[in-house]
């Protein structure tokens, strides 16, 4: 459509590009209906993205890495059905990334350039890892210069910046307490372009896919929530989209690691699932080509998707938070009741001094009686 | 006076709104207690294939949150509406009288009086308890709501808590919901305990009054 005409103009179409890497027509139209579901767009959709597929360019990709595990990356190639690996490389041109790319060096570093300096404004770039702030940004740098640097200059030429995972989010694991190097997410160093974020430890591929295809289908990017994360992947809460939530109503859950409930795949609530506030289309779109996803294969949700998930979702093993300052034997329980029982103690020893001092008033009063008799 | 002893005043302290909110607050705080400790740690297994027991104890701990809060804007009201034994003046000891009335309450508890002195409402011992403990009932209705606004978002239960997610995090949310039952069922203990105590000490019809709502005054002393 209109914007993704003039992203590349000697390019194929992404359709062609697809066509040429040997994708049938029957996989791209799969692939479509896929977009139209995660999207939450009904079927009838899946034509339509087909038809702006086929005339749409490639917008070219750049995707950098900073204070990262490279897990999005992995996460990005590790679907199970190479098709649909073939279809999210040729949906985009990714012209530099770090891990995959061929060129090393400084011929890497001259592709990036070329990129910014020749498609100002309308190129993706595609952001993984946290930003270190601290120091004046030395904590990561890449071919000399400061991730902070290359930030500014990348994404602020970005037609649209997209942060995947949870570290580029909002600084995720590297900005985890006590946050050493002073990492912040992308928003918090990048201004005047459009963000779009995709929590999560890793961001499903299917989401950043998915924003991709929303652009080139409609020519604007998807609404968001009030993380600037796209409501179309992060609009529903885990705990409502559950394959184990009847169990959870029920009331059978999972109270040990391997124990017949975890057997009969019962909810994993008591083993301190964080679904019941976690925000992102897992259960749904699922992972590894929609083989599974850690709830569906047996693991508590650790609640990656939200807000500085790992000072705020921690214990993972636990639903209740341990006491600050206390071992971890001194649950709240163990300290409430401690409380409750010193308190009917002392009720109890003031109830006994009474006694005494009632007894003692007593005999002072018939003493005093009796030497005021005498 | 040994006479003015013997001559009882029927004083009319608790009106309904006051005992209404009282009575409804213990059965929704016993209810809330025992939902609550399941919701944090399901400490029943299914009996049945039929079971919606983590289903109901939500139901429950939902309904009592909403007796509850129903009573605490009753009873908020009342402190304005009410008479002057349940008027939020008295809860915070300000006056030169409510000092002198918190010290010697406390003296009495101390064993520094033998006899209770002389207080129509609440001493301002346990008023201030009381104001105490409204802090805490306010917080768990604002905490409640803004763990229940991850179930319902809808704008009323943001309203009642769900903007304390802004502030605070889910997790110290969730944290302190729990550990401030705690000190309420410390209160409860203590409240209990102090009414039987003033009211064999008092002789002034205490306990009775938070049922029927009247206090049966001997004469000043
Ligand atoms: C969950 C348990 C309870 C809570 C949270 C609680 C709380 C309170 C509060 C806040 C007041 C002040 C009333 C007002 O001004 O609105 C009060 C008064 C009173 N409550 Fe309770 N109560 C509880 C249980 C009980 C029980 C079981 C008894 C009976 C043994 C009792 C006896 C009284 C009496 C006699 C008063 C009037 C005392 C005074 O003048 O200070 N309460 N209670
Ligand atoms: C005296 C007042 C209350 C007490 C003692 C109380 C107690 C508790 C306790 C112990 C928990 C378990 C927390 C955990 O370990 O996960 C809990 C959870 C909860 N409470 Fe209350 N509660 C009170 C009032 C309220 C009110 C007024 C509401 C609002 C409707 C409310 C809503 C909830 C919700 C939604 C949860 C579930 C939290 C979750 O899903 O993790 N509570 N409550
Ligand atoms: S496993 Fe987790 S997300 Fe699923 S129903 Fe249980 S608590 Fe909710």
């Amino acid at each position: 459509m209109g914007e993704g005409k003039d992203l590349r103009d000697s390019s194929p179409t992404v359709y062609q590009a697809l066509r040429q890497r040997g994708v049938s027509r029957r996989d791209f139209m799969k692939f479509c209906s896929l977009m139209a579901a995660t999207l939450a767009l009904p079927a009838s959709f899946a034509p339509k993205i087909a038809e702006a597929l086929e005339k749409a360019k490639r917008p070219s990709l750049v995707w950098l890495e900073f204070q990262d595990c490279c897990g999005n990356t992995e996460s990005f190639l590790r679907a199970s059905n190479p098709t649909v690996v073939d279809i999210v490389l040729d949906v985009l041109s990714v012209d530099y990334h770090e891990t995959i790319m061929a060129p090393a060096g400084k011929d890497a570093e001259k592709s990036l350039q070329d990129v910014v300096k020749n498609q100002k404004g309308k190129y993706i770039c595609v952001v993984e890892g946290a930003i270190p702030t601290r120091d004046g940004g030395v904590y990561c740098c890449v071919g000399g210069r400061a991730a902070i640097d290359i930030a500014k200059e990348v994404c602020g030429n970005s037609l649209a910046t997209i942060a995947m995972g949870a570290c580029a989010w909002d600084g995720g694991i590297p900005s985890a307490n006590p946050n050493p190097t002073g990492a912040v997410g992308v928003k918090d160093v990048i201004s005047g372009v459009p963000i779009i974020n995709l929590p999560g430890c890793p961001a499903n591929v299917v989401n950043l896919t998915g924003t991709v295809v929303h652009y080139l289908t409609f020519g604007s990017l998807p609404l968001t929530d009030n993380n600037g994360a796209p409501l179309f992947g992060y609009g529903t809460r885990i705990h409502d989209a559950c394959q184990r939530r009847a169990h959870y109503d029920a009331g059978r859950y999972v109270r040990q690691w391997g124990d017949e409930g975890h057997r009969n795949g019962w909810c994993l609530y008591y083993m301190g699932c964080k679904g019941p506030e976690t925000y992102k289309n897992c259960p749904t779109a699922q992972w590894n080509d929609r083989t599974s996803w850690p709830v569906g294969a047996g693991h508590n949700c650790i609640g990656c998707a939200s807000p500085k998930f790992w000072d705020t979702m921690t214990p993972f093993y636990s639903r209740l938070a341990a006491i600050p300052g206390f071992g971890v034997e001194s649950t709240a329980d163990k300290v409430g009741l401690g409380l409750a029982i010193a308190t009917a103690a002392g009720v109890t020893a003031h109830a006994i001094a009474r006694a005494g001092r009632k007894h003692i008033r007593h005999e002072d009063e018939e003493k005093t009686a009796k030497t005021e008799g005498k | 006076m040994a006479e003015a002893a013997e001559v009882r005043r029927r004083i009319y302290v608790w009106e309904f709104p006051v005992r209404l909110s009282h009575w409804v607050n213990v059965m929704a705080i016993t209810v809330l207690s025992v939902t609550g400790l399941y919701i944090g740690t399901p400490f029943l297994y299914p009996v049945s294939d039929q079971s919606f027991t983590m289903g109901w104890m939500r139901f429950l701990h939902l309904t009592a949150g909403y007796a509850f809060l129903m009573m605490i804007a009753l009873r908020v009201y009342w402190s304005f509406a009410g008479n002057k034994y349940s008027n939020w003046r008295v809860f915070v000891p300000r006056s030169k009288s409510q000092v002198q009335d918190l010290k010697e309450v406390t003296n009495y508890y101390l064993f520094k009086r033998s006899t209770p002195p002389y207080d129509e409402g609440h001493t301002a011992c346990a008023a201030f308890a009381y104001f105490l403990l409204f802090l805490i009932f306010l917080f768990q209705i604002v905490s409640g709501f803004a763990l229940f606004n991850n179930d319902s978002h809808t704008a009323v239960h943001f309203i009642l808590g769900g903007w304390l997610a802004n502030l605070m995090n889910i997790k110290t949310i969730r944290f302190w919901h729990h550990m401030l039952m705690y000190p309420i069922w410390a209160f409860v203990i203590v409240h209990i305990y102090l009414s039987l105590l003033m009211d064999s000490s008092g002789k002034n019809g205490l306990l009775g009054s938070i049922f029927g709502g009247y206090k049966f005054m001997a004469g000043r002393g």
